[in-house]
């Protein structure tokens, strides 16, 4: 029985990561010191076009995708060095939103899908999920459906990087079923999307409303149940690569702080009250650290297995609580300052509340596991 | 602990597959049967000579048949094989559950320190007595008012032509009673100005005139440690280790084995492994209303943060093997190694105890206790681990201070 469904031990990692990482790393610190983050705060869309380009131009928005449409075809293993570096580096652009969408895709799609929109994403194109109707992520079923003359009705929530995808791929209901439907940004009204207000000042997102969109059986992904599922848990495995890179930086900062500040006339980093919560969010960094390689390690381009559904539930669940811990304590170890909106801490705060819903807090990681572990 | 790379990608060759099998054929057919009385789940248990003398056979067995000291080289009783073989049959002990390699002070702590940095002579006469059992090791280290503070010992080592003369105490000395050997730090030089730089290492005789002990009684109820009085105690002067004043850097290295931050022990398991599967199981086998605790919603979120727990842990060990993933932090890992899974298994085990409701309030010699008590050991012995080699809260600092770069106290 049990846990030795928990005995996958793999962990490896192979050149082209090495390199990826190599680049992401000076790449992502280059691009997006901490002012340039700050100044993107309150920018439209949240990233700067050249960075985008750039990435694009390096080929990365191709690592995991099939060489025959452009790709390098390294799977989506080897974007988990280059998500960690951007969270790392607090760098936003539509870089994990257009990567799960095409992991929706290349896992779902018929060919003639994929050799129309994968070479275009490849280029740069974004596309983004659209699974919401509502604030829970758990949902099992969707309201918004597709009828038999493929008019799309419904609404779907916090689409992130809505405003500036050319795709979207949809969750709805069709003929009793569950499925993905693919819509061209183009086919929505510009009074369609309704900018929210996010926790995470770094993310952008819209609530989209699809009523009366006409599409065609083309629209429909031919498996989209695989896609759908495992498209969650490749998000919740982005998420979580993010979410790790966000806690090192999180704890740099309470480091740095710790090391400069002095009450009493000693530095605070030499009070033990704050330096062994600071070691624990080291060590939950690096617990997340290990599971997010280990999933990259057990994910691959053919539909997820178990061991691979465990990973990746593991890796978000453990990520985004280490982040919570790093940004509440951030906070708190920071004294006044902490509270200010000047003080980086705030970023990190912020981004664990926005990031711990992902595609499932926790506690629904958790709720799987359970049953994937304990029956 | 620690793991290297090499060996885990040398595991798939067949001569290795083929090893596995004959470890565990041998250790299926010559496991020892249950010799009637409780048997320690750690090697700072061995409370009675009935408990010693089994462990001891135990161990020369396991050693005569070439399956410990694998990697050490031949003339000091070793076989002078690849360290994976060694850890091909701890892997087996270790999921065969056979009894424990107790010697531990002498297998994992000063023997490598010996092959390390020791002498010839002591090289030759030190190490085959502890793959073979002969001679017991124990470890002079923590005083009654020195323990995590352990530069400031006190007890007194003063050159005496061949001799030494040592006075002073040692306390919580595991095996104190039935070692022949001891790793001693203690001070020989008073006026240094640095503390650290007055202490000196031993490799002590305990069977010397002056050199008494005293077992202290556990928590458990059981005996395993001793406090160990030194009363004008003359030892040899060939029993230092090193110079004079190196005891401090010496004591250090010895703790990195300790730790289990080094590599380089003669291999054996020292600890039952106590691990999730276990209680999984006794979450299966317990009922609450009818029903095993395994299908209450809270206890499977409980499980599901062990098991999360206990993989980050496991395969943090292939993650050291990979610098470009540990290249922010690189001493994160191995610093941490202590305090994750101690304190992991503190908890794991303490939880064990409150699902088993009113029948954890029952203690080993009850009949109705689950499994004579196993889980109540469990968790009551763990304390060694969270608390020897350097507390967690010690290990904190050190982590604090050495990964992070965070100011002392
Ligand atoms: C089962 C067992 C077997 C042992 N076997 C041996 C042995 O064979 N040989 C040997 O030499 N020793 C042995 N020890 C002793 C062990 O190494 C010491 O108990 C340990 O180093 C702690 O020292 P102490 O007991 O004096 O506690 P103290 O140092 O007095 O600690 C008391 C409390 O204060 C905390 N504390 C102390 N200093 C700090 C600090 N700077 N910052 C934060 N918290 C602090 C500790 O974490 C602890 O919680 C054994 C201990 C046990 C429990």
């Amino acid at each position: 029985m049990t846990s030795a469904r928990t005995a996958n031990m793999a962990l490896t990692f192979s050149d082209e990561q090495a390199m990826i990482l190599e680049s992401a790393k000076s790449f992502c610190s280059d691009r997006s010191n901490i002012s340039s983050v700050r100044s993107l705060l309150t920018s439209e869309n949240g990233y700067s076009a050249d960075v985008w380009s750039e990435m694009v131009a390096l080929g990365w928005t191709g690592i995991a995708m099939p060489e025959q449409y452009g790709g390098s075809e390294l799977g989506i293993g080897a974007t988990i060095p280059l998500v960690e570096s951007m969270g790392r580096h607090l760098l936003s652009t539509p870089y994990i939103s257009t990567t799960i969408a095409s992991q929706a895709l290349q896992r779902g799609g018929s060919e003639e899908q994929k050799a129309k929109w994968l070479p275009q994403m490849v280029r740069g194109s974004v596309g983004a999920l659209a699974l919401l109707d509502n604030e829970d992520w758990g949902a099992t079923n969707t309201s918004c459906t597709l009828s038999a003359d493929f008019e799309l009705q419904g609404s779907k929530l916090l689409v992130n990087d809505a405003a500036v995808a050319d795709l979207f791929i949809v969750w709805a209901e069709h003929n009793g079923a569950q499925v993905l439907v693919l819509v061209e940004a183009t086919a929505l009204p510009a009074s369609a999307l309704s900018k929210k207000v996010l926790i995470d000042e770094t993310k952008r997102a819209c609530n989209i409303c699809f009523n009366g969109v006409k599409l065609s059986a083309e629209a429909i992904l031919p498996n989209s149940e695989a896609a759908l599922r495992d498209s969650r848990l490749i998000g919740a495995l982005l998420t979580a690569a993010e979410a790790t890179g966000s806690s090192a930086a999180a704890l740099d900062v309470v480091v740095a702080y710790l090391t400069s500040r002095v009450q009493f006339g000693r530095l605070i980093g030499s009070y033990q009250s704050l330096k062994h919560p600071t070691v624990e969010m080291l060590i939950a960094m690096d617990s997340a650290r290990t599971l997010i390689y280990h999933a990259a390690t057990v994910v691959n381009d053919k539909m997820l297995n178990q061991d691979a559904e465990i990973a990746c539930r593991m890796a978000k669940a453990q990520a985004t609580d280490a982040l919570l811990f790093a940004g509440d304590r951030g906070i708190q170890f920071h004294g006044g300052m902490g509270f200010t909106y000047e003080c980086d801490a705030q970023l990190y705060l912020r981004r664990a509340l926005w990031m711990q819903h992902q595609y499932g807090d926790a506690q629904h990681q958790r709720l799987h596991l359970a049953n994937l572990l304990l029956d | 602990m620690t793991i290297n790379t090499q060996s885990i990608k040398a595991n798939q060759a067949p001569e290795l597959k083929e090893f596995r099998t004959e470890v565990a054929a041998w250790l299926a057919h010559n496991r020892p049967a249950d010799p009637g009385f409780l048997l320690p789940q750690t090697f700072m248990e061995v409370g009675s000579e009935q408990v010693l003398d089994f462990l001891r056979e135990w161990q020369h067995k396991v050693w005569s048949s070439g399956y410990l000291g694998m990697a050490w080289p031949e003339k000091y009783g070793g076989r002078g094989m690849q360290p994976v073989f060694q850890s091909i049959a701890d892997q087996e002990m270790k999921r065969l559950r056979v009894p424990i390699c107790f010697n531990v002070i002498g297998l994992g702590w000063a023997g490598p320190l010996i092959m390390d940095i020791g002498s010839e002579y002591e090289k030759d006469k030190y190490l085959k007595g502890i793959l073979n059992a002969e001679d017991i090791w124990c470890q002079g280290f923590s005083e009654p008012n020195h323990g995590s503070d352990l530069g400031s010992i006190q007890t007194r080592a003063q050159r005496d032509g061949d001799d030494y003369v040592v006075n002073g105490s040692k306390i919580w000395t595991t095996m104190g009673n039935y070692a022949k050997y001891m790793i001693l730090l203690a001070r020989t030089d008073v006026q240094v100005e640095r503390r650290y730089n007055g202490l000196s290492f031993f490799l002590a005789p305990m069977h010397a005139e002056g050199v008494t002990t005293t077992p202290i009684k556990k928590l458990t109820g059981e005996y395993g440690f001793t406090e160990t009085f030194f009363t004008e105690a003359r030892i040899p002067a060939t029993s230092l280790m090193g110079e004079e004043g190196q005891g401090w850097h010496i004591a250090m290295k010895t703790l990195q084995y300790e730790r289990g931050a080094e590599a380089g022990a003669a291999g054996g398991i020292s600890i039952l492994s106590i691990v999730m599967n276990d209680l999984l199981k006794m979450a299966q086998d317990v009922e609450r209303e009818g029903q095993p605790l395994l299908k209450d919603p809270v206890t499977r979120d409980n499980l599901v943060k062990f098991l999360i727990e206990e993989k980050a842990l496991y395969l943090a060990e292939k993650r050291i093997g990979i610098p470009a993933l540990c290249a922010d932090y690189p001493n994160s890992l191995p610093l941490s190694g202590k305090l994750r899974g101690t304190e992991f298994f503190r908890r794991m085990r303490q939880y064990a105890l409150t699902l088993q409701g009113a029948q954890s309030s029952l203690y080993v010699g009850d009949d109705d206790t689950l499994e004579g008590g196993f889980w109540q050991r469990a968790y009551m012995n763990n304390f060694s681990t969270t608390i020897g080699g350097g507390t967690s809260q010690v290990q904190a600092n050190i982590i604090g201070e050495h990964v992070l770069g965070l100011p002392k106290d």
